[in-house]
């Protein structure tokens, strides 16, 4: 029954770290372009929730009502203003930019806000779970995360493949020359789809806060273990970025279980030895 | 077979004069002692440490396009290795160092037979997950302090040199030699057959495999060689601080950051832009030193600027405006039977 716990606590944590992910594989579906500054994203939109939650004494989860806008706005005028001119041929301009915007924002942090951790407080949501089973229980909060993750990705599944914004998406990821022609505004459809991965970075934020410590310097372990979850489940398939975030979520709280000193360590190898084996992830997305 | 009627050479009267006047600097530096105070001399070790790394991770990511994040692996690794050798296996301190480079090159074996299969962008944090690993492991050794690290004994400091003094003479020329060692190691390869692949790998990979470039080879060797570098620069910097702790092994602020930046600004691609980079570098932590987080955000802020506004950075626009070459590497054919027109016409 111990174990049981130990994976189904992991199977939650790991629709977190495929809200992670899921923002990051999107913008490399879309550009190319692998945001080293995601996880300091997410650092940031927890931050912007703290707040909008001090000084408007919102719950933590109604002002996504206002960091989820906030952070899209951030990330239309991020790619139409910066992003947008790294993008080419060479892979070392977004590479560099993105990794300088991670530093800048980390400084700016730990400058308005120092280095002390904090948490969003959301009261009885934070304690309540319920008993599945005896020496089960499921926390109500890690629940939340769960099911908003898996709504974010279905979600995005459906924008991708129903609307004329996913067809917009996939068109400039297929051939933005041949996308340009056929009438798009492809700096455009970059932006948007720079604000729509943060939009999904800002409710991983918030959700990530209300559940965890946070301090200025926990960003890029964020960004690595979403950035596991989509090499682990496979580049370009969105569920199975949930299930790589999953596997990472149960490897880390099997790790935990035997030792607490190998709880990442333990995700770590996991993503590892899936590189090792199967490195072009475990779902890979069928090529037609 | 016939002789070629032309020769290659990369000398000319300019890359002469630039030479003799590293030789001199060189000499005046492994003077330092004599001139310099003590404080002087830490910051000048600083220096060459970061010019060392710059130096390597250029040549990884400019020339060979291994865009790694993650170089902080190997100056942990090669810290580590330096405290393990001498404190566990009683290895003299020096020969410690020289076992630190022969351990961060065996590791990056398997490592790069790894992170070789993570294309670009996704290469770049995959070399940032093995660093992590390195430092989560290097926390689990209960022998060298876990989490919170160790101090190298006095014996051991001792038998570097018996007076506190001469060991810091003895750390200041290593360090010098190292770095001298580094960056002509880098020439010499990049004067080779391997140097004509890297500069073609680096001007556009798949015209260089179409010509017979074996690019996954050429990549592998330099990946190595610059573990190996990486983790010697490493044992030295630690021999220095005379303490390890595994969040200041493998910081990635340190010895990632700070190098891209350098790197970056000074002018990557090519071999003097990290040595211009080290100097701005230090002349604005001179300037800055008491803004801490602030001056890390600048620094970010300028690399961004330089990467979108002079990509090739200031030495770059040094040599687009004024030809300038300090290391000889600019080939120039030669026709010794007619009257030598291609060194005059080529400025």
């Amino acid at each position: 029954m111990e174990w049981t716990n130990t994976i189904v606590q992991g199977v939650l944590t790991g629709g977190l770290y495929a809200m992670f992910a899921a923002g990051l594989s999107l913008i490399f579906g879309v550009m190319r372009l692998v945001n080293i500054a995601h996880g300091d994203f997410i650092v940031l939109a927890a931050y912007l929730a703290l707040v909008v939650t001090e000084t408007l004494g919102l719950d933590p989860l109604v002002s996504l009502v206002i960091v989820i806008p906030l952070m899209a706005a951030i990330g239309y005028a991020l790619q139409r203003g910066l992003l947008n001119r790294t993008l080419g041929d060479d892979l070392l301009p977004p590479l560099l930019v993105t990794f300088g915007l991670s530093v800048i924002i980390q400084n700016g942090l730990l400058e308005l806000f120092t280095a002390d951790s904090r948490r969003l407080q959301a009261g009885a949501l934070e304690v309540a779970s319920f008993e599945v089973a005896r020496g089960v229980s499921i926390g109500v909060l890690p629940l939340l995360q769960f099911v908003a993750a898996v709504a974010v990705i279905g979600a995005l599944q459906a924008l991708f493949y129903r609307t004329a914004f996913g067809r917009a998406f996939r068109a400039t990821s297929d051939d933005p020359a041949v996308a340009r022609l056929v009438g798009l505004d492809n700096a455009h459809v970059f932006g948007l789809a720079m604000a729509l991965s943060l939009a999904v970075v800002a409710l991983a934020g918030v959700l990530l806060a209300v559940r965890a410590n946070f301090d200025p310097a926990i960003g890029p372990a964020r960004l690595i273990f979403g950035f596991e979850a989509v090499i682990i489940g496979g580049l370009g398939n969105l569920w199975g970025t949930l299930a790589g975030g999953i596997v990472l979520g149960v490897a880390q709280a099997i790790g935990a279980k035997l030792d607490p000193g190998w709880q990442l360590l333990a995700g770590h190898l996991a993503f590892l030895l899936v590189l090792a084996v199967k490195p072009e992830g475990l779902f890979p997305r069928i090529r037609a | 077979m016939s002789v070629p009627p032309f020769q290659v050479r990369f000398f000319d009267r300019g890359g002469e004069i630039a030479l003799a006047g590293v030789a001199a600097l060189v000499v005046a530096l492994a003077c330092a002692p004599w001139w310099a105070g003590r404080d002087q001399l830490y910051l000048l070790e600083e220096i060459f440490a970061y010019v060392a790394l710059a130096s390597l991770w250029n040549l990884l990511a400019g020339y060979a396009g291994l865009v790694s994040v993650g170089q902080q692996a190997y100056v942990g690794l090669g810290a580590y290795a330096l405290f393990g050798l001498a404190i566990l296996a009683d290895v003299p301190p020096l020969w410690a160092i020289a076992g630190a480079g022969v351990i961060g090159a065996i590791a990056a074996v398997p490592v790069a037979a790894l992170v070789f299969r993570l294309r670009g962008h996704y290469f770049a944090i995959g070399t940032w997950v093995v660093a992590e690993v390195f430092r989560l492991l290097a926390s689990q050794i209960s022998a060298l302090g876990g989490g919170s690290g160790t101090s190298l004994p006095a014996g051991i400091v001792i038998a570097i040199a018996p007076t506190r003094t001469m060991r810091e003479f003895v750390i200041y020329w290593i360090a010098l030699a190292l770095v001298a060692a580094i960056i002509g190691l880098i020439l010499l390869l990049l004067r080779s057959r391997y140097g004509l692949a890297l500069t073609a790998i680096r001007d556009n990979e798949l015209a260089a495999r179409s010509n017979g470039v074996d690019v996954a080879r050429v990549k592998f060797v330099v990946y190595v060689f610059t573990a190996c570098g990486t983790a010697l620069v490493g044992a030295l910097i630690f021999l220095q601080k005379l303490r390890i702790s595994p969040d200041a092994a493998f910081s990635v602020n340190d010895w990632t950051a700070f190098v891209i930046f350098i790197t970056v600004i000074g002018g990557i691609g090519r071999i003097e832009g990290p040595i211009v980079g080290t100097i701005v570098f230090f002349a604005l932590r001179q300037a800055l030193a008491d803004r801490g987080a602030l001056y890390l955000l600048m620094l970010g802020a300028v690399a961004i600027v330089v990467m979108l506004k002079a990509p090739k950075g200031i030495w770059g626009v040094v040599v687009d405006r004024l030809g300038w070459q300090i290391f000889p590497l600019r080939r120039r054919v030669v026709y010794p039977s007619r009257p030598d027109t291609s060194a005059g016409s080529r400025k």
